[in-house]
């Protein structure tokens, strides 16, 4: 058993703190992290309360693998309920705070009510306080982390926080762990900003026991670090880094483009994995180095500095230092959505996201959005406090983002979303959302099996639930392609249950991850157990969300990718087809036409 | 010539694998708190250095151990904490100028390097070769082990 | 042949007995010790004393036959008095020894407050063997004891007799605990410390006088007050060995005054450990360092040098490393600053954690810490090394924590 069998729960409004057992039964139907969290949440929140109230219940749960040896074993997640939707959240993130957490002798973290004064949490072992976060409120998450490990001297203090932009309820703030590793997406940070909880510094040495079969479990982590080693998916993460993608969707024509108008960005080569690699005319070379999250033998992440004579740092030192550099999203997100082909410009609003603790997919959607906005006259210089927010403005750019991490001025509007935005300046029809969250950086009408991804996933728009890519890529139709979604879906509902890192299924298949808990864990964990407590846990976040109120409706995309044709690329003069896809993924998942699970399914996967 | 643990930080990504598999093999748990080798990392996570014992001829800890609990083991050069006889008095932590014997209070007796007998699990781990168990006359743990001697002489 | 002479059956003396084998094999050895024990560390008596560990976990050598072994000629004996021109040292039992080469590592005895009672029954000092036998025989579980002195010998001997669960109480003349080691806000945390587990602490306090109460020992303590005991521990101070130098012509202040090569006033006579006041590798003046590792580089580098292997120390470093209850604590150098130096901390009082580092220009001079267990050599070793510390000095004064990354950084060039 690699649990530590112990939960820590913190009433924020009464300021208690209580220890309490793992409940093993739900840990064997979820496995643990994404499932399990969300068996807490569905137990101990009514999903009708608003997102940013007292009511809401903000987990941090690590998996069963976290901490281990496992290669990619420091993730967890963060779920709740979301601002920018309403529906289920469901963040994870790897760096180290997660394998922290549960060397503290924790698997997972409840925080409920609402602090009456900011606050952060201390977690030393078996020492839990709740201190004043006085001195840290309205600081960066930069500051945050150098003042907590200087103010409690321990450097080896793991930290996860928020910035100005989760204290302010920007909805897209997200939790940063480690400077810039991130619980990104769904506005969970703006949740932990609504229960005035700045922070969680977590020290843990107790560690992390293999009793089941130490020598099994050892055995089956050497296998799957060789499978890693070996193979040749694993090499091109580590080499390139996930930014490697921008030069396929390029190429494809599937990488969002000015707000979603096109699918292929002249700049393209300029902001891509190469484009990182390269000498600039001054000889800057912006990426250093790649790096590793907590056991993670790929080390997808890159890290970066900026040109100190580019416009954006020029004049402040502060800014000087590496830190995390582009990745796939952020490259499409702070680069060919809004049009913008400066890799510094890009590079830099990637370090206010993490500065800040923003989610540069849905602020770089929302941008997009504003822009096309500014360009339709909806909205004017007057609105943006002069700025000129056009396509491919690098300062536009830049401004935008420091001025939603710092919640001032226009960016207060930015930092409502997408939805919201084009809602309040009257076209709601260029928000590129589903439920309320932006797409990442793949057009759902090049790649049809993403967009029923997209359409389907619980937290909204998502490209990490689901995975059709190799079916997309093979063929721009949509035929076919509903049933690898949901089993997919599936699948990965159980990867992000284990503690580790669904870029391993470049070399793993689901059998991989169930040996490896099945080393771990009581009991006997068969691919296909492990695949069941996937379908449950999809199944039961979306109990969760029609129980919030969401419907059918609800599982849509913008007019503009049911409508107007892909210009150009592979998939030339395609709509999304999801009037298909999506009855036919409901047949799959044993969902009634309303988009219900039937009473069968329910009680097949033991939800009744 | 004993073989030795040469480090390239430059091929460090900061995984912490060598942590783990420290901590399991000395300790029988995943906890790099425990580990005998450290990675410490600069800037964001520009360099990430992992740090551990030399096992310097000087030998300071050892000869500073007012009980012989610490003795060279002949076959890998190891100077080697014998817990049975650590009184835990701590006087070796501070001898040591390069901070690589820590005193854990759990066990409320020191812990180093001792290279797992000959078969160092932290090389055998790294996925990246940061860390690797090589014969000592390797020009560059020369390199390292003169401007260490040079600092602490 | 040369002739080695080794007086004191310490770590520097033995230490010294198995150098000179290595380096002359032929030479004759002779280690004269004063307890009827075989060569133990006082460093582990106190986990004798919390029973830790039991008596021949005390000793410095545990190879069976150890010192017959390497030839080395072990004998008990306490010295009288040197005649340095005919080179031999007199004994108590009236025979007398000659040498070549001697090494004064006779250490230092303990010394009690001139007050009356301090010589009755149940009035132990904590330095030998033997008195670690009488206190372990008294100091039962519930037993009222008190200490006097609150330095390091009795603080180390606090975590002892705390690990006996007797009552306890600690009573210290200066105004805190660990006057010679500890700064005000360092030793204030330190009894803050032992009176959360139950120790009680009495400082700015002298003892006047004991005297015997039927069975109970009653301390008069300066206020008026008075305190009944089962046990009196003393620790208030020790004083180098060194009677038996008198007009020898041996240069003696603080203890035996001696050269880098461990060489006293007088040729062929050398000092070590605790009785020899040696150079100090940061100040450059010569004191007299009472630790473990100086005792340990003293009777290496002392041998060397006596059988003709010249060797220069580069100075002893003043450090200390204490467990109070569990609190660790250590200090090194210069941590009261020097004048015209720069200092920095970081106190967390509810964390029981503290941080001094002493700078001289770009250099680290001194440093306290307490709760501090990882790593912290690198402050000996960023001292002894004198790498100026460039950008990090300003980080470290920002974050003192910054530590081990200035080492790293600054010692081992492994960063651009």
């Amino acid at each position: 058993m690699s649990w530590q069998r112990k939960i820590l729960r913190v009433d924020l409004t009464k300021g208690e703190i209580t220890q309490e057992p793992l409940n093993m039964e739900w840990a064997n139907e979820y496995i643990g992290e994404r499932g399990l969290a969300t068996k807490y949440l569905w137990e101990n929140m009514d999903p009708t309360v608003d997102a940013m109230s007292p009511g809401n219940v903000l987990i941090f749960a690590t998996g069963p693998l976290t901490g281990t040896m496992a290669s990619t074993s420091g993730r967890y997640a963060v779920v709740t309920k979301g601002p920018l939707t309403g529906a289920i959240a469901c963040s994870n993130s790897g760096g180290k705070f997660g394998a922290e957490l549960k060397f503290a002798g924790y698997d997972m973290l409840i925080l409920e009510g609402k602090s009456p004064a900011p606050v952060y949490l201390h977690i030393n072992n078996g020492e839990v306080e709740i201190r004043p976060a006085d001195q840290i409120w309205g600081s960066t998450v930069w500051n945050t982390e150098e003042w907590l490990k200087s103010h409690h001297q321990d450097p080896q203090m793991k930290v996860a926080s928020i910035g100005i932009a989760g204290e302010n309820g920007v909805r897209y703030a997200c939790v940063v762990n480690d400077l810039h590793r991130a619980a990104g997406r769904s506005g969970v940070g703006a949740v932990m900003g609504s229960k005035n909880l700045k922070a969680i510094a977590v020290r843990g040495t107790v560690g992390v026991k293999i009793d089941k079969d130490p020598k099994a479990f050892m055995d089956v982590v050497k296998d799957t670090h060789q499978m890693l080693a070996d193979n040749a998916g694993r090499k091109g993460l580590t080499k390139y880094g996930t930014n490697a993608m921008l030069t396929s969707m390029q190429k494809f024509g599937g990488l969002p483009t000015h707000n979603f108008q096109e699918v292929q960005f002249e700049g393209a080569d300029k902001i891509d994995a190469r484009a990182m690699m390269k000498p600039n005319d001054s000889g800057h070379v912006n990426l250093i180095t790649n790096k590793a999250c907590f056991g993670c033998t790929i080390a997808c992440g890159r890290i970066a500095h900026i040109d100190k004579d580019h416009f954006t740092i020029v004049n402040r030192k502060e800014y000087w230092h590496a830190s995390g550099g582009l990745e796939y999203e952020t490259a499409f997100a702070l680069g060919s959505v809004c049009g913008i082909d400066d890799i510094d410009a890009a590079t830099f609003a990637g370090y206010l996201m993490n500065e800040h603790g923003m989610d540069p997919i849905s602020f770089g959607v929302t941008l997009a959005c504003a822009m096309e906005l500014y360009e339709k006259g909806a909205i004017t210089k007057e609105d943006t406090g002069g700025v000129e927010l056009k396509f491919g403005n690098p300062e536009a750019l830049t401004i935008m983002a420091e001025k939603t991490g710092t919640y001032e001025g226009f960016g207060q509007d930015i930092g409502l979303g997408s939805k919201r935005l084009a809602e309040k300046y009257g076209h709601p029809e260029l928000a590129m959302v589903v439920k309320g969250q932006e797409f990442a950086g793949y057009d759902s009408r090049a790649l049809q099996g993403m967009g029923l991804g997209y359409v389907t996933s619980n937290r909204g728009a998502c490209h990490l639930k689901h995975d059709v890519f190799a079916e997309d890529m093979e063929d721009t139709g949509h035929t076919g392609k509903a049933k690898p979604c949901k089993d997919s879906q599936d699948n990965i509902a159980a990867i992000d249950s284990t503690g580790l890192c669904i870029f391993t299924t470049a070399a793993w298949g689901l059998g991989d991850f169930a040996r490896q808990i099945n080393a771990a864990c009581e009991g006997d964990w068969s691919e296909d157990r492990v695949r069941e407590c996937g379908e449950r846990t999809w199944n039961l976040e979306r109990q969760f969300n029609l129980k919030a109120g969401l419907t059918k409706a609800d599982d849509t995309l913008p007019k503009r990718l049911l409508e107007d044709p892909v210009p150009t690329g592979t998939a030339k003069g395609n709509v999304h087809a999801l009037d298909k896809m999506l009855p036919e993924y409901y047949e799959l998942r044993g969902w009634g036409d309303d988009g219900v699970p039937t009473p069968d399914t329910l009680k097949r996967l033991g939800l009744s | 010539m004993h073989k030795a643990l040469v480090i390239d930080p430059d091929k460090c990504t900061s995984c912490l694998q060598c942590e783990m598999a420290c901590s399991f093999e000395h300790e029988g748990v995943f906890n790099p708190a425990k580990s005998r080798i450290k990675i410490f990392e600069f800037e964001h996570g520009k360099r990430s250095i992992p740090y551990t014992c030399t096992q310097c001829a000087e030998a300071w800890c050892m000869h500073a151990c007012p009980v012989e609990a610490i003795t060279v083991n002949l076959s890998t050069g190891a100077k080697e904490v014998n817990p049975d006889v650590c009184v835990g008095c701590k006087v070796c932590t501070i001898a040591c100028p390069f901070g690589t014997v820590n005193y854990e209070s759990d066990s409320g007796k020191v812990a180093k390097c001792d290279l797992c007998g000959g078969d160092p699990q932290c090389a055998e781990v790294c996925p990246t070769d940061a860390i690797t168990y090589v014969e000592a006359d390797w020009t560059g743990y020369d390199k390292m082990r003169d401007s260490a001697v040079r600092a602490h002489s | 042949m040369s002739n080695y002479l080794i007086l004191g059956a310490g770590p520097a003396g033995v230490i010294a007995a198995e150098t000179l084998r290595k380096v002359d094999p032929s030479g004759s050895v002779t280690l004269i010790g004063d307890e009827p024990e075989a060569p133990y560390s006082r460093m582990a008596l106190p986990y004798m004393l919390a029973e830790n560990v039991g008596e021949s976990g005390t000793h410095l050598r545990h190879g069976e036959r150890h010192f017959d072994k390497l030839g080395i000629d072990i004998r008990q004996g306490r010295v009288n008095a040197l005649d340095v021109g005919a080179r031999s040292v007199a004994l108590s039992d009236g025979s007398s020894v000659g040498y070549d080469k001697l090494l004064i590592a006779t250490g230092s005895h303990t010394i009690r407050p001139p007050i009356p009672g301090m010589d009755l029954a149940g009035v132990e000092n904590c330095w030998t063997l033997e008195d670690a036998r009488k206190i372990a025989a008294r100091a039962k579980p519930g037993s009222r004891v008190t200490l006097m002195g609150a330095g390091f010998i009795g603080c180390i001997v606090l975590e002892a007799l705390a690990a006996r669960n007797v009552d306890l109480t600690v009573i210290e003349r200066d105004d805190r605990m660990l006057p010679r080691m500890m700064d005000n806000t360092g030793g204030q945390m330190i009894r803050r410390w032992c009176e959360s587990k139950g120790v009680r602490v009495l400082v700015n306090t002298a003892v006047q006088g004991v005297s015997k109460s039927g069975e109970q020992l009653v301390l008069e303590l300066a206020g008026g007050e008075s305190l009944e005991a089962d046990l009196v521990v003393c620790a208030t101070g020790v004083k180098p060995n060194v009677d038996f130098l008198e007009n020898t012509g041996i240069r003696v202040e603080d203890g035996i005054i001696v050269d880098n090569r461990l060489c006293t006033s007088v040729p062929n006579v050398f000092a070590a450990g605790d009785v020899a006041q040696g150079p100090d590798r940061t100040t450059g003046r010569q004191e007299v360092h009472a630790i473990q590792p100086t005792a340990s580089e003293h009777g290496r580098i002392a041998a060397r040098n006596m059988a003709g292997v010249d060797t220069p120390y580069g100075g002893s470093l003043s450090m200390n490393v204490l467990n109070t209850l569990g609190l660790v604590s250590s200090s090194f150098g210069a941590w009261d600053g020097v004048s015209g130096g720069s200092s920095t901390n970081a106190v967390d009082t509810l964390g029981y954690k503290y941080l001094r580092l002493e700078f001289e220009d770009d250099y680290l001079v001194g440093a306290l810490a307490l709760g501090l267990t990882q790593h912290v050599g690198v402050i000996r070793g960023l001292m002894q090394t004198r790498v100026p510390l460039g950008k990090w000095k300003a980080r470290l004064i920002r974050d003192p924590h910054q530590l081990m990354s200035a080492y790293l950084e600054c010692t081992q060039g492994v960063i651009a």
